[in-house]
């Protein structure tokens, strides 16, 4: 099966978060994810969908899988046009944050998924994709 | 032993609801005068770091006003999803279920101050 696109989001507010959420449970549920790892993919969406809105400015959310017909993935990019993350390093450190948050969005979502890969450009923007394997 | 307020939290809240709940539960703690609340998330399907931090702060502010603050009825998968989240919920008590839950803040607004610190470390 090649890597087949299921939905793209628009992330512009806190209420797109939460639509986010929903769609992250809704692919998770019809790849029959288990509970404990539809909840890991949830969560970690959430916390990449609020720092596309809340450090992005805003971008998308791309919902796809990928796999054969044994093993597939959920896959999820994020992807914003904001000013970037100066230092990547820095920012996956748990506890690290410019904003007052717990600093536990990057890091955290690592440990919840099983890929991690983060891309970003200082003044031309962050991806994010995140995948998950059943 | 004053009045226990009890929150069920029921719907998947943006932010911004989230923030408001922080607010309106901290000014009903202070206008009440409750030494307790406890806050049943049963409903919650995910926790993730910003409603943990409200969480956290609900139980910070709670303190400061001399109330405590017990959450009720995380769901298994939601706590370990927590734990590798890294969420250490500091200074915020859990219960199984509502009813141990009421018995945990029955229990600490009972007790003086200086023994509740002590007894915090078993639980
Ligand atoms: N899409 C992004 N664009 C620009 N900067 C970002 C982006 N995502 C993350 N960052 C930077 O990386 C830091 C760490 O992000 P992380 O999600 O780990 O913590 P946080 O968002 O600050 O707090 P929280 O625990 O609430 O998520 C942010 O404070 C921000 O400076
Ligand atoms: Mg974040």
């Amino acid at each position: 099966m090649p890597p087949r696109t299921l939905e793209t989001l628009t992330l512009a507010s806190v209420s797109d978060i939460v639509i986010a959420r929903q769609r992250a449970r809704h692919w998770a549920i019809e790849m029959k994810f288990s509970l404990v790892e539809q909840t890991k993919i949830v969560t970690a969406a959430s916390e990449l969908a609020r720092n596309t809105v809340e450090h992005g400015g805003g971008g998308t959310m791309v919902i796809s899988t990928d796999g054969n017909r044994i093993r597939q993935a959920l896959k999820l990019t994020f992807e914003d046009k904001g000013l970037g993350i100066a230092d990547v390093e820095q920012a996956m450190r748990d506890g690290f944050t410019t904003s007052g948050g717990m600093g536990l969005g990057l890091g955290g979502s690592k440990r919840l998924m099983n890929q991690f890969e983060i891309d970003s450009r200082l003044g031309q923007g962050t991806r994010v994709t995140v995948t998950r394997w059943k | 032993m004053g009045v226990f307020l009890i929150v069920t939290i029921q719907v998947d809240m943006h932010d911004q609801l989230a923030m408001k709940l922080q607010d309106d539960l901290t000014s009903a703690i202070a206008k009440s005068e409750s030494r307790g609340v406890l806050i049943d998330i049963s409903s919650l399907e995910i926790v993730d770091s910003f409603i943990g931090r409200m969480l956290a702060n609900i139980a910070a502010m709670s303190r400061v006003l001399d109330a405590h603050t017990v959450l009720v009825g995380m769901q298994p998968a939601v706590a370990i999803t927590l734990v590798e989240l890294g969420m250490s919920l500091p200074g915020v008590r859990t219960a199984l279920n509502v009813e141990s839950g009421m018995a945990l803040l029955h229990s600490l607004s009972d007790h003086p101050k200086e023994s509740e610190e002590d007894a915090s470390s078993d639980t």
